[in-house]
């Protein structure tokens, strides 16, 4: 091994303070290298929404809508709000593995925007709920769906969606820096999680289910958000149906963006 | 706990880090019960200290990344609690367990950093181009991390964290985990960052490591500091070598035990298999002399060996020997 050569270790001032924006497109960056160096994740992302879309389509399409046809253009908005909030889950894991291994350490005796770490996770969720929400959209217009309100339409559902992840991040964002294992994150996510996407009118609509199975669909988050993107897509959505959708991700980011930066000061 | 003199203009001044009663708390256990540490500028100083001894802890409080219980301390300079931004701006920390993102490359990690600095564009890869060269892992830069060996990624993380000369580098057990050869050329590394002006605080639970690198030497235990001075000062302290022997009958233990303590003043030390001994000899000859005594007593001596102290031996030495009072604060 040789020796380091002495003229790196020659005095290096730091440059001007970055701003925290700065920081934040450092992390997001990041987070596109990920991409590029583990694709598999990406895999883990689309491969469940797909074999939904592709299940309950041909399978149960006909029988829950008259047709597999229809029930396509029923289920594909519900399908892309599902993918977003499943994917926030595997944002959290992904903290509590980083935050597991010290590279957090270094981040935080670093003179930065302490937010900025976050920021920058979710430029790549972002990243990856546009990607994930395309493919899926593809592979629906392969399979017969049509956004009858047109590409504006698709373009105001993908900010909601954003919208939504960006709010539901907060709660595995929190949950990644409080729990040490990734898979207790990722169990303890979906068992939260599941109760929310079954329990929704992102499958069926609920005039069949029992009374009070009805009110809590009725009342659910995710039903909100679904009936907006539908709205959205399909065509006919109100300025209500979006504010009720966007009630539970501004909720959870007031509440929740504060809780994390304290918990990650703590740690 | 905290002495009023940290106030002290002129004494704070010339110290890269200067702590008085630092103490943490995790729940019941105080993992630093107390410590004061001064280290001047540009020096190589070294926290000697068994698994749990709260090295760790000390430098996570030293760096900002847990808030100290009591105490207070400066490093540079600023204030730990009223100016934790300007202490991480003037210190690095390359911490016990790799910090690098094992899924981007060498280069990558270091690019990373050196734009969270404020380093743009050429000035960025034109940084993490030098520094890899000068680690000796240009060959690699463009290999995902978790694809280095150990050395190369201890060399990896503390390259990272000379993207800017820190004032202060805390090293948490560098070597740790490294065969030998990695071991010299991290050695090598840390003289040379210390002949450039970089004040290094590292924490090893090797005697010999401190030995060779570090001009100052606190020993800590369970919290506590126990002894701190040169090198020299702590051989001095207990004495400059051991004696090891082995006993043909492991029966003759209590007869060998007490001759020994008897030839050489010393407390000696049994080894948990029984049928050796190790006790600190103050010269060779009088190591040699209690050898010598042991077979005129007719007790069988299979091996005797001099060497340095193990860690081991210097806390037994520090804390198990009433009858030598510990040479604490002597600085
Ligand atoms: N976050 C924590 N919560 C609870 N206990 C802790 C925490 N960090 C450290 N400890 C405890 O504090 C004590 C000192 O730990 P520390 O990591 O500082 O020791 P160390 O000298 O670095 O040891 P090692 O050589 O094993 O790295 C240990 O008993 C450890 O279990
Ligand atoms: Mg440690």
């Amino acid at each position: 091994m040789n020796d380091i050569t002495p003229a790196t270790l020659k005095h290096v001032e730091r440059p001007a303070r970055p701003g925290g924006m700065s920081n934040a497109l450092v992390f997001g960056w990041r987070a596109i290298l990920k991409f590029k160096h583990v694709p598999e994740q990406l895999f883990d992302l689309i491969m469940t929404p797909i074999m939904f879309t592709l299940l309950f389509t041909f399978v149960f399409g006909g029988a829950l809508a008259g047709s597999t046809d229809n029930y396509l253009q029923f289920f594909l908005p519900g399908i892309l709000v599902q993918t977003v909030v499943f994917n926030s889950v595997y944002s959290g894991m992904g903290l509590s593995t980083d935050l597991g291994k010290g590279l957090f350490e270094r981040f935080r005796s670093l003179p930065i925007w302490p937010l900025a770490p976050f920021a920058g996770l979710m430029v790549g969720d972002v990243l990856r709920h546009f990607i994930a929400g395309s493919i899926i959209l593809a592979i629906g217009l392969m399979l017969g769906y049509r956004a009858e309100a047109g590409v504006f339409g698709v373009i105001g559902a993908f900010l909601l969606l954003f919208a939504v992840g960006f709010g539901f991040g907060w709660v595995f964002i929190l949950m990644g820096l409080l729990i040490r294992t990734p898979m207790t994150v990722m169990t303890i996510g979906f068992t939260l999680i599941f109760p929310l996407v079954f329990a929704s009118n992102i499958m069926v609509e609920p005039e069949t289910m029992p009374d009070w199975l009805r009110a809590f669909v009725d009342h659910n988050p995710i039903s909100f958000i679904t009936t907006a993107l539908r709205g959205l897509m399909g065509g006919g959505v109100t300025f209500q149906q979006i504010l009720l959708a966007l009630i539970a991700p501004v909720l959870l980011t007031v509440v929740l963006a504060p809780a994390s930066l304290v918990a990650y000061r703590r740690k | 706990m905290n002495s009023p003199d940290t106030t002290d203009p002129r004494g704070t001044a010339a110290l890269a880090i200067s702590a008085r009663g630092l103490v943490k708390t995790f729940g019941k256990l105080q993992a630093v019960a107390g410590i004061d540490l001064d280290v001047p500028r540009g020096m190589i100083f070294a926290v000697l200290g068994p698994n749990g001894a709260g090295k760790t802890t000390l430098i996570r409080m030293l760096a900002t990344l847990i808030a100290p219980d009591e105490g207070k301390a400066t490093v540079m300079g600023h204030d730990l609690r009223d100016e934790a931004d300007a202490v991480r701006s003037s210190i690095a920390l390359t911490g016990q367990f790799a910090s690098l993102d094992e899924d981007l490359t060498g280069r990558e990690n270091l690019l990373l950093l050196a734009r969270l600095w404020g380093f743009r564009g050429r000035q960025a890869t034109g940084r993490a181009r030098d520094l890899l060269e000068a680690f000796n892992l240009s060959d690699a830069a463009n290999k995902q991390v978790k694809d280095y060996s150990g050395g190369m990624r201890r060399r990896l993380d503390i390259a990272a964290s000379l993207i800017v000369t820190p004032g202060v580098l805390f090293l948490d057990e560098p070597t740790t985990g490294l065969d030998p050869v990695a071991r010299q050329g991290v050695w090598r590394m840390i003289r040379d960052l210390a002949r450039s002006g970089v004040t290094i605080l590292l924490t090893t639970q090797y005697l010999e490591e401190a030995d060779q690198l570090a001009a100052r030497i606190a020993v800590i235990d369970r919290g506590r500091k126990i002894a701190e001075g040169t090198s020299r000062e702590l051989k001095a302290t207990i004495g400059s070598g051991f004696l090891h022997v082995a006993l043909g009958d492991a029966s003759d233990i209590d007869r060998a035990s007490a001759l020994l303590e008897a030839k050489l003043g010393h407390p000696p030390k049994r080894n948990v298999e029984g049928g050796a001994l190790s006790i600190m000899a103050d010269t060779p000859k009088a190591a040699n002399e209690a050898v010598a005594a042991l077979m005129a007593d007719g007790i069988a001596v299979t091996d005797f060996s001099m060497g340095t102290p193990s860690l081991d031996e210097v806390f037994f030495a520090l804390t198990g020997d009433p009858a030598e009072p510990e040479k604490e604060q002597a600085s």
